[in-house]
């Protein structure tokens, strides 16, 4: 074997221990809640708890709500600086990385000292509303993913041509944004919309926060009070994160002409 | 009467004029090609009709009505593209049927323009393929019949056929032309290839940093263009300097040797400085001096040093 090909082979093994000795572990030790022998009675206690079901029910429904509103804020956006502002599109680009630079728990007071329940929005007075807030702020969580998959989707396709040729063919701007571009993109979408998914479903500081019953505070609370049981809890919220990559492989295979956004 | 007006158009962008007073006519079912150069303002001009760019000053009228600010959507205009444009996500069938979409048509109306328009084309078995599975002069035949099943007023293309090999640019060129004197639909090509333009207009239009240069059929703009930008960009010509020696003959004299125009030389004067072009096939070289016609070689054999080959006639250099 060559040492460049040695090198490159110990880089992915060490790649491979890296991520999967941990996990490893972690599983191993979910096995183990009755003393002596591997079974799956932390699943099962995890599973059977109502309240797993309750935060992972509520979670995923405010992940899709979160992608339809974030493919409703992007996309648009993401084509009209493509095609009529490209110079704006460093400016947005920054804004767009914001969140990853800025702590969730930075953005969570902000939202806390303006949408407060004696404030002008008082978004945080009932509960419904602070889903609303909570939606919105898991947006921006997701905006840095949305947007470059969203983005990169884009570039793949020559957005101004196919505009230009819709428009002559009769078609205004709804039409064209969706018969012709969201589906040209659906690829670079969906993956965007499964990192969104990825990110919300296991959120803990904003729904913490902002006290709403999600998975995230849930793991977190198990987490605090038993020993089995969070490993089983992290096992399962892998395997939903690898249910959704899962999928981005699938619906991205077999697309004729599309390129996906972000891997 | 004209059916669509070009009336004094300009465009101006940040640092250059991209089109500066055109000005042209343009009758019903004719076809008129936009020849020049790279930058020239062909593109411009096209995008302008199109409703794509407004100008920064002039007026487009189609069929007596002014429609220099109406939105491209509401046009009727059909567009061809280099690129093709056609949507990736679509059939065929789909794609050709895009615009009557649109329109909100009736599906049996749709389903059935889509088959006359792929009849049209003569791919009538491909409506269920899509882009990526055709080649390049497929899906440009396919684009011209998704520009075409809307019944647009005029035909609009952009270089359609620059992206395609040589052999299905001429082939595909001559079936442009004959779909379009079927339909008898007025069409505006767009081309940098004179050949091109050559061969399929009624009228050329010959243009040059932004300027209209020359409007005319190709015969007229071929034998007699109006400047010399025209006469050194539309084929290839030898360019001889002489003088004048009489006027009203057009006898001018080139190292010894007289040459007659074919028409007299008005406002000129024996002994101006005058240049001559002339077409490569219809110079033949001969030793005998003969008189009264043009000898575009001395008596003196030269000696060629490169000779090149571009279909009817050869490209000769010589040295003395
Ligand atoms: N959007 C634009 N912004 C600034 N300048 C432009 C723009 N579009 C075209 N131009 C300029 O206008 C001039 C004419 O461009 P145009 O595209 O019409 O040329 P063309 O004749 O189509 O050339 P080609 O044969 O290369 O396609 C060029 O100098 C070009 O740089
Ligand atoms: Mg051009």
């Amino acid at each position: 074997m060559k040492p460049r090909r040695l090198g490159a082979w110990l880089v992915i093994v060490f790649g491979v221990l890296y991520f999967f000795v941990p996990l490893l572990g972690t599983f191993e030790f979910s096995l183990r809640l009755l003393r002596g022998v591997y079974s799956v009675a932390a699943y099962r206690i995890v599973l059977a708890d109502p309240r797993f079901a309750a935060t992972v029910t509520y979670s995923t429904v405010l992940a899709l709500a979160t992608i339809v509103m974030g493919v409703a804020l992007v996309v648009p956006t993401a084509y009209w600086i493509q095609l009529r502002l490209p110079r704006m599109r460093p400016v947005v680009e920054f804004i767009t990385l914001l969140p990853l630079v800025i702590p969730a728990i930075v953005l969570v007071f902000g939202y806390l000292r303006i949408y407060n329940s004696s404030s002008a929005l008082p978004l945080t007075g009932s509960a419904r509303t602070t889903d609303l807030l909570l939606m919105f702020s898991y947006v921006t969580l997701a905006l840095p993913y949305m947007y470059r998959a969203v983005d990169n989707g884009l570039r793949a396709i020559d957005v101004r041509t196919l505009t230009e040729a819709a428009q002559s063919l009769g078609a205004g701007w709804s039409t064209i944004l969706l018969r012709v571009i969201l589906p040209n993109v659906r690829v670079a979408v969906l993956s965007g919309a499964f990192l969104t998914f990825a990110i919300v479903i296991g959120e803990f500081t904003m729904a913490s926060l902002l006290d709403r019953p999600a998975f995230g505070p849930y793991l977190q609370l198990i987490g605090a009070n038993r020993a089995y049981e969070p490993a089983a809890l992290s096992i399962i919220s892998f395997a939903i994160t690898w249910a959704c990559m899962g999928l981005i492989q699938i619906f991205t295979r077999g697309v004729p002409g599309q390129v996906a956004g972000a891997h | 009467m004209n059916f669509l007006e070009i009336e004094n158009l300009q465009k101006r962008f940040a640092l250059t004029t991209a089109v500066a007073h055109v000005q042209l006519e343009v009758t019903r079912g004719e076809f008129v090609s936009l020849l020049g150069p790279s930058g020239c303002g062909k593109t411009t001009t096209l995008r302008i009709i199109a409703g794509f760019e407004s100008p920064s000053s002039g007026a487009i009228r189609l069929d007596g009505v002014d429609i220099t600010h109406r939105p491209p959507h509401q046009r009727n205009v059909g567009m061809v593209f280099q690129s093709y444009a056609l949507f990736p996500n679509m059939t065929v069938a789909e794609n050709v049927g895009f615009g009557l979409k649109v329109a909100k048509k009736p599906a049996a109306d749709i389903k059935q323009r889509v088959e006359e328009m792929l009849n049209l084309i003569k791919l009538p078995a491909l409506g269920n393929r899509y882009p990526y599975q055709l080649s390049g002069g497929q899906q440009q035949r396919v684009a011209l019949a998704r520009a075409l099943a809307i019944r647009p007023q005029v035909l609009l293309l952009d270089e359609p056929l620059s992206a395609l090999d040589a052999k299905i640019r001429v082939s595909l060129r001559l079936e442009i032309r004959s779909i379009q004197r079927e339909l008898g639909i007025t069409t505006i090509y767009v081309t940098h290839d004179q050949e091109e333009a050559l061969s399929l207009s009624d009228r050329i239009v010959v243009m040059s940093e932004g300027r209209v240069e020359q409007i005319g059929s190709p015969f007229e703009i071929y034998n007699f263009p109006r400047t010399s930008f025209v006469a050194s960009f539309v084929g290839t010509l030898n360019v001889l300097r002489g003088r004048v020696a009489d006027p009203a003959r057009g006898a001018i004299v080139i190292d010894d040797q007289e040459i007659v125009a074919s028409r007299g030389l008005e406002h000129a004067r024996v002994g101006d400085a005058y240049s001559v072009a002339i077409r490569p096939e219809i110079v033949s070289l001969s030793w005998a001096r003969l008189s009264g016609s043009v000898c575009a070689s001395r008596t003196t054999p030269s000696r060629w040093t490169r000779s090149i080959t571009r279909g009817s006639y050869c490209r000769s250099g010589g040295r003395r």
